[in-house]
């Protein structure tokens, strides 16, 4: 089948297989590997994107599914080569250990500040990553990335 | 996956006409069971009828004195709508706690109810609150609607279009989530309405059911002391891993409670 979406600000038209998921047309069709698998069963938010500003699970939506809309993967935030404020937060606070969880933490991030504002509390980020699980443990400085990258996201 | 067929119909005549096309068509809604299920081959259908491009089944609206609901409504939607809060805060409450924040982006009610898990949140909402199920063919009342274990009324080819709720004089929601998949170990969900107290229970069994022993405590006299020492038959209680019979049965008895202060705080 043929799709038509708006990936990362370009127009772009791909065949897909009904069958196939978005994380796989991501990854193995266009070598857009920020987006991870983690748990690949809906629960660990290694695969979250924007769709349409919206974070979902690209393991848990058929590629058919974004005809029409626009898709925003981790590759796709940084603009002329600055990170978005979301990604500099996590650098500057250390909201990381591996890594592997961080492309979906910072789309969680960036969906709980599109909810919530630029002013939050320890228990509505704690809340709102409630479907991203880091193995390495490293919560405390990532609830840290996510308040400093919502503060400082109202610069934009 | 396995290869299967995907359509993407524009009116509900062409989507029963696709269902019942072939041995297993199945509707896709926000697709948060269906996909996971087929992904781990409990599903196998030959084709998927993507219900999101048919017209008016998504959104919230007041129908005299309820509100209804779209099938297709996310429950992210239902969760920061100010109309369902005013209506029923501890409806907008439930959904607000379905799975985590990506999926109340995709999930939705009509999905949640026509596959009526034994422990989703939503179908103790639409049980609770006598609620009206609005279908592709006809109205079907809660009471009626489910029918235990992944079973409803719905015929083949049947859609869910909306559900209309009824506004209660008081409601509220206590769940015990299990902790990896927030799924409801027990959820109790009570609504007050002028003719009665109904309380209905989802987790606990082999599907949502209505707790007849409580609503009569209750609806004598609504408030804790009156359910105080209630503890549902553990003969009709689900034990597994996660909780066995006796515990579930615990639960329920605690869930009503934290059920009841929510409607204390919401009222």
């Amino acid at each position: 089948m043929q799709l038509n979406m708006n990936l990362n600000g370009e127009a772009v038209t791909v065949e897909v297989a009904p069958e196939q998921l978005l994380v796989e047309l991501l990854r193995d069709d266009l070598g857009l590997t920020g987006t991870h698998i983690g748990c690949d069963t809906s629960q660990c938010g290694a695969c979250n994107v924007l769709l349409d500003g919206e974070p979902v699970k690209a393991c848990t939506l058929l590629a058919v599914q974004v005809e029409g809309r626009a898709l925003t993967t981790i590759e796709g935030l940084a603009q002329g080569g600055a990170l978005h404020p979301m990604q500099a937060a996590f650098r500057a606070c250390h909201g990381l250990q591996c890594g592997f969880c961080t492309p979906g933490m910072v789309m969680a991030g960036i969906g709980i500040v599109a909810r919530h504002g630029h002013d939050l509390d320890e228990a509505t980020i704690v809340h709102g990553l409630e479907g991203n699980l880091c193995r390495c443990t490293g919560y405390r400085n990532i609830i840290k990335a996510v308040a400093e990258g919502a503060r400082a996201m109202a610069g934009d | 996956m396995r290869p299967f067929s995907y359509h993407r119909p524009t009116d509900l005549a062409q989507a029963a006409a696709l269902l019942e096309s072939g041995d297993d068509v199945a509707a896709l809604a926000g697709g948060h069971t269906l996909l996971p299920a087929i992904k781990s081959r409990l599903r196998a259908p030959d084709g998927l009828v993507d219900l999101s491009a048919i017209p008016g089944l998504a959104g919230i609206r007041e129908d005299g004195d309820r509100l209804l609901v779209g099938a297709m409504t996310r429950h992210a939607d239902v969760a920061t709508s100010p109309q369902v809060a005013a209506h029923c805060r501890a409806l907008a409450r439930l959904a607000g706690g379905i799975g985590d924040p990506q999926v109340r982006n995709r999930g939705t009610l009509g999905g949640s109810i026509a596959n009526n898990d034994p422990a989703a949140d939503y179908p103790a909402a639409v049980l609770g609150l006598a609620a009206t199920v609005h279908t592709s063919q006809r109205r079907i009342e809660a009471d009626d609607f489910f029918q235990g274990m992944f079973t409803t009324a719905l015929e083949p080819g049947e859609l869910v279009t909306a559900v209309a709720f009824p506004r209660p004089l008081a409601a509220g929601y206590g769940r015990f989530a299990h902790p990896a998949s927030r799924y409801a170990l027990v959820g109790v969900f009570v609504a007050r309405f002028a003719a009665g107290v109904r309380v209905a229970v989802t987790g606990a069994g082999a599907g949502v059911f209505r707790w007849m022993a409580a609503e009569n405590c209750l609806s004598g006299s609504f408030d804790l002391g009156s359910v105080a020492g209630l503890v549902p038959d553990e003969a009709d209680m689900n034990g597994d891993i996660h909780a066995s019979a006796p515990y579930r049965a615990h639960l329920c008895s605690v869930m009503l409670g934290r059920a009841l202060a929510d409607c204390a705080a919401s009222s």
